[in-house]
């Protein structure tokens, strides 16, 4: 094997062994465990980096191993898992930072950041998968790496939440596992490819080919929040800042979406999916999730659910971006496969900053905040305006796209369901802006840590700068080639190609 | 293959002779054994499948020793767990260091060393009576195993025990003798081209599977298990439900798909798969509600087996019958492992903390984290989580079924995982809360809790090594599932 052949199993392997180690770790020894931790954030960012350097000149990869019959694991780099796998390396090396100085003082970090390296590995790994067999493993991996992470707190809340989320997701992959197997029942071993797989098949098995759909969504679809399955997410919310920062915008929501993306394209083909007539449902349950989503999030006072329920309406664009058949509408929900990413980690950080620095969980106590966080609420404020679709940030773009998409391929409706969800967004974001920038701060606030000069400390103040950057990045220079855009634009054109 | 049988045997007579020196015996024995097995598997994995005619004559006169794929994994396995024990036990019975302790200890050794030397006999052998022989062997040490804790519910446990085996074993000899009546033979191979449709075969047949199924603790005649397997000392908990119930359960699958393929009819087939369809539920519901962790284990096991018979509804049939035999048996050996380190955790937890009460379990990750991982590891194998060895055996099962359009296996199958997540999560999710502990539990010997988590991570990594095993199953596969044959 030579130097690319190592690349793959590195990107896996660069978080796993650091997980392992970890574990292993007493709790006393912080430094060494911090140390660790970036160092295999930082390798996987420079493998990733080696990734996209050796794409760029034409090397391709992929890798089999064996494990069951007739179906090995496989990995590779096509144009979607280098975009996911890209999105969670970044953004996970920033976490990491980020949950270093979070959990400064909190009791088992050893744990914590052992499962937290094995939920990056899920990740990377359901980036990475080249066949839906070794999706379903690292999905199921990301299920049972994430659970400690959710009860890390260990109060009887967190157990709660944690056994709503087990449930949700271990049934969801019971179905996803029953549609896998079935699947291969009538395909064989399913690789991922261009414009799906199964195009043949249709012919003779269209009806078992739709309830096929039908359950590939109920199982990928727990993950992905869509309206009825999302009720395990604002549960989740009594975990820990970053865990939730992850569980939204990197990981296990984007896992979801990615999975469906994945399925539409790659399995189906978006144009035999399109023949089958499954594709219009599924837009219809992504609108309505959007709406949805909106609506509950006007109504919460807790930052952190009024966000998850935010993450329940924009994970759907995604959704809805798949859903419609048409270049302008992939572009737009692949692309927010990014930009959801960005902005979401941003306004997390954001909340958990508030959290950990003040003692604010409310939206109603977020008077004055701005004056006394000025960097955080910046940052937060770039990105709340982004998910509004303000231009030009970056969920601007995904919102021009998708409407675009929309009325090109005739569904008028959905470009109205657009409109309402920004008007939504802007009804749940400004007030809390508002509120930040504009009214007078409390004369104490309820649990104020100090942090010397800075308004909090550095490592909780690093991550959330520069994702809010990269927001501004990805909308303003949307048209440069070095954007999500193009890559996305990429991949459009392989998919509908000639 | 002598060696095998007789390497334990010995160790087993030396220990009853020196009790002082039980351990090192145990050692010595163990690797021969191990030492021997390797030796088998090289030849049978080059020259295919080995038989060995004990003083030279051949069947029917004398007694064949056969080593094919099957055979070879069975004893890989026996081998694997009883290492495994032969490592934990002498710690596990230090602590309680007194006479009672080294009684215990005592008869430990002679009696687990005679449970392997049975168990290698019984895989190895080819004909039914001297299966009888060894099944009689088996089940005279299992009982005497339980009854070693002492404790009057173990005595209770050990009096049922042998009231089930005992009349099991007298059904199966009566099969045995049947069978012989009409064949003339009780030869496996020679059998096989005999055996035709008949009143006689039939009630035979009807007698030695009753005999099995009831000491393979299938359901409903389980009720034996769990207090047998709960009241036990935990290595012996580990080799009862990681082996002892598997060797019935071969005798089955011997006498079924090589012996008497003839007869396997579906109706036969649908019902012992249902049995174990049954037995997925009740053993979970039933682990679901247990209080004490060595009884939820012991139910699980009731569950898990209920999986391995779903092989004959699925192998029986001819297109996808090969996925579903692989899958069965895969199944077999993640289950072993699986098994045997949570009853090594469950006796960890019990020394450390003095009760294994699962409401009390909160805090047990911070006195115990390696056992707590272990546990973790195993239950994933055991909830058929991927990558681990009970994922795969579960995709080979449920492809079979699929493929065959027998869809209410598959949802037999899926609807056990769950069933098994959640009785796994009860217990795992005191790994997680937060408590002071009042007392402070006392420490455990390192081995104890690496002999578990070696075997966990074994029952999750043997699902991305599978293909070795599964090929040396090609090895002298029953001609029914388009293998070689004998």
């Amino acid at each position: 094997m030579n130097v690319h052949g190592w690349i793959l199993p590195g990107i896996l392997l660069s978080s796993f062994l650091t997980g392992m180690v970890i574990f292993f770790l007493s709790e006393e020894s912080h430094r060494l465990r911090t140390w660790l931790n970036l160092l295999g954030a930082g390798v996987k960012l420079i493998l990733v980096g080696a990734l996209l350097q050796g794409i760029y000149h034409g090397q391709g990869y992929s890798l089999e191993l064996d494990f069951l019959p007739g179906i090995p694991l496989a990995l590779g780099a096509d144009a979607n898992s280098v975009l996911f796998v890209t999105l969670s390396t970044f953004l996970w090396f920033w976490t990491t930072l980020y949950a270093v100085g979070y959990l400064e003082d909190s009791p088992h970090r050893s744990r914590f950041f052992g499962f937290f390296s094995l939920c990056v590995t899920a990740t990377t790994g359901i980036a990475l998968a080249a066949n839906l067999v070794t999706f379903l493993v690292f999905y199921e991996l990301l299920t049972v790496s994430t659970y400690p992470l959710v009860v890390h707190r260990g109060t009887p809340e967190a157990m709660r939440g944690g056994r709503i989320y087990l449930a949700y997701t271990l049934g969801g992959g019971v179905v996803l596992l029953l549609a896998v197997a079935w699947l291969h029942q009538l395909a064989g071993p399913v690789m991922f490819r261009e414009r799906g797989v199964i195009e043949g098949l249709v012919a003779a098995h269209r009806g078992e080919l739709r309830v096929l759909f039908l359950l590939f969504m109920l199982g990928i679809g727990v993950k992905a929040a869509l309206v009825p399955l999302h009720g395990w997410l604002p549960k989740a919310m009594v975990a820990p800042a970053p865990v939730s920062s992850l569980l939204h915008a990197v990981a296990v929501v984007k896992a979801g979406a990615f999975g469906i993306v994945r399925i539409v394209y790659d399995v189906y083909g978006v144009e035999t999916a399109a023949r089958l007539g499954v594709l219009a449902p599924l837009a219809f349950v992504a609108g309505a999730t959007i709406l949805y989503g909106s609506v509950v999030a006007l109504f919460q006072d807790e930052l952190k659910k009024r966000l998850a329920y935010s993450t329940v309406s924009q994970v759907s664009y995604i959704v809805l971006g798949a859903a419609i058949l048409g270049p302008l509408a992939t572009i737009g929900g692949l692309v927010h496969l990014v930009h959801q990413g960005i902005m979401k980690i941003t306004l997390f950080f954001g909340a958990g900053n508030y959290a950990e620095t003040l003692g604010v969980h409310r939206v109603s106590e977020l008077n004055g905040v701005g004056r006394r966080m000025p960097l955080t609420t910046a940052a937060f404020t770039i990105a709340a305006l982004g998910m509004i679709g303000v231009p030009p940030l970056a969920g601007y773009i995904t919102k021009w796209y998708l409407k675009k998409g929309a009325i090109t391929a005739g569904a008028d409706w959905v470009a109205l369901v657009l409109a309402l969800s920004s008007l939504l967004n802007a009804a749940y974001f400004l007030p809390i802006l508002y509120r930040a920038w504009f009214k007078d701060p409390p004369a104490h606030w309820p649990h104020e840590h100090c942090f010397g000069r800075l308004e909090t400390h550095w490592m909780l103040l690093a991550a959330p700068l520069v994702t809010a950057a990269l927001v501004v990045w990805a909308g303003v220079f949307a048209e440069s080639s070095f954007s999500p855009l193009a890559w996305v634009k990429l991949i459009a054109a392989r998919e509908y190609g000639p | 293959m002598a060696v095998l049988v007789l390497g334990p045997l010995g160790g087993a007579a030396g220990a009853f002779a020196f009790p002082k020196g039980g351990r090192r015996l145990a050692g010595v024995a163990a690797v021969t054994a191990v030492l021997a097995l390797l030796v088998l598997a090289r030849e049978v994995v080059t020259n295919g499948v080995q038989l060995h005619r004990v003083g030279g004559w051949s069947a029917p006169l004398g007694i064949d020793l056969r080593g094919d794929g099957l055979a070879v994994l069975m004893l890989a396995i026996t081998a694997l767990i009883a290492g495994a024990v032969t490592l934990y036990a002498p710690p596990y019975f230090l602590p309680q260091a007194g006479a009672e302790s080294r009684d215990r200890e005592r008869w430990f050794w002679p009696l687990f060393l005679f449970l392997w030397s049975a168990l290698n006999a019984l895989f190895l052998s080819r004909d039914i009576f001297n299966l009888y022989v060894t099944l009689e062997l088996l089940g005279f040490a299992a009982v005497t195993l339980v009854a070693l804790a002492g404790k009057r519910e173990a005595l209770t446990a050990t009096m049922r025990y042998l009231l089930v085996s005992l009349p099991a074993s007298l059904f199966y000899l009566m099969g045995v003798a049947l069978v012989y009546g009409q064949c003339a033979t009780v030869d496996l191979s020679l059998l096989a081209a005999k055996a035709e449709r008949g009143p006689v075969l039939w009630v035979a047949l009807a007698l030695m599977t009753g005999g099995l199924v009831a000491k393979a603790a299938l359901f409903p005649l389980h009720f034996w298990l769990p207090p047998a397997h709960a009241s036990a000392p935990a290595p012996v908990s580990a080799l009862l439900s990681a082996l002892v119930v598997k060797g019935p359960y071969y005798i089955l699958l011997r006498l079924w798909f090589e012996a008497f393929p003839a007869l396997m009819t579906p109706a036969v087939a649908q019902g012992l798969g249902a049995l174990g369809a049954v037995a997925i539920v009740w053993g979970s519901i039933h682990a679901l509600m247990q209080a004490r962790l060595k009884l939820l284990v012991a139910y699980s096991t009731v569950a898990q087996l209920g999986y391995l018979f779903l092989l004959f509804p699925l192998a029986a049939v001819r297109e996808g019958g090969w996925l579903a035999w692989n899958g069965g048996l895969l199944f077999l050996a993640a289950h072993a492992c699986a098994k045997t380190a949570l009853f090594l955790t469950a006796g960890n937890i019990l020394q450390a903390a003095g009760h294994d009460r699962i409401k009390g379990l909160d805090g047990m990750t911070q006195v115990l984290p390696v056992s707590a991982f272990a546990f973790g590891l195993a239950g994933l194998s055991l909830a058929g989580l991927p990558p681990s060895s009970g994922f795969a055996g579960k995709w080979l099962l449920l492809s079979a079924s699929l493929a065959q359009g027998q869809w209410w296996w598959a949802a037999v199958i899926l609807g056990g995982s769950l069933l098994a997540a959640a009785y796994v999560m009860r217990v795992l999710s005191h790994a997680f809360t937060q408590v002071a502990l009042a007392t402070k539990p006392r420490p455990l010997p390192a081995v104890q809790e690496w002999t578990a988590l070696v075997l966990a991570a074994l029952a999750v990594g043997l699902g991305l090594a599978a293909q070795g095993p599964l090929a040396l199953l090609r090895l002298g596969a029953p001609v029914v599932l388009g293998g070689a044959g004998p």
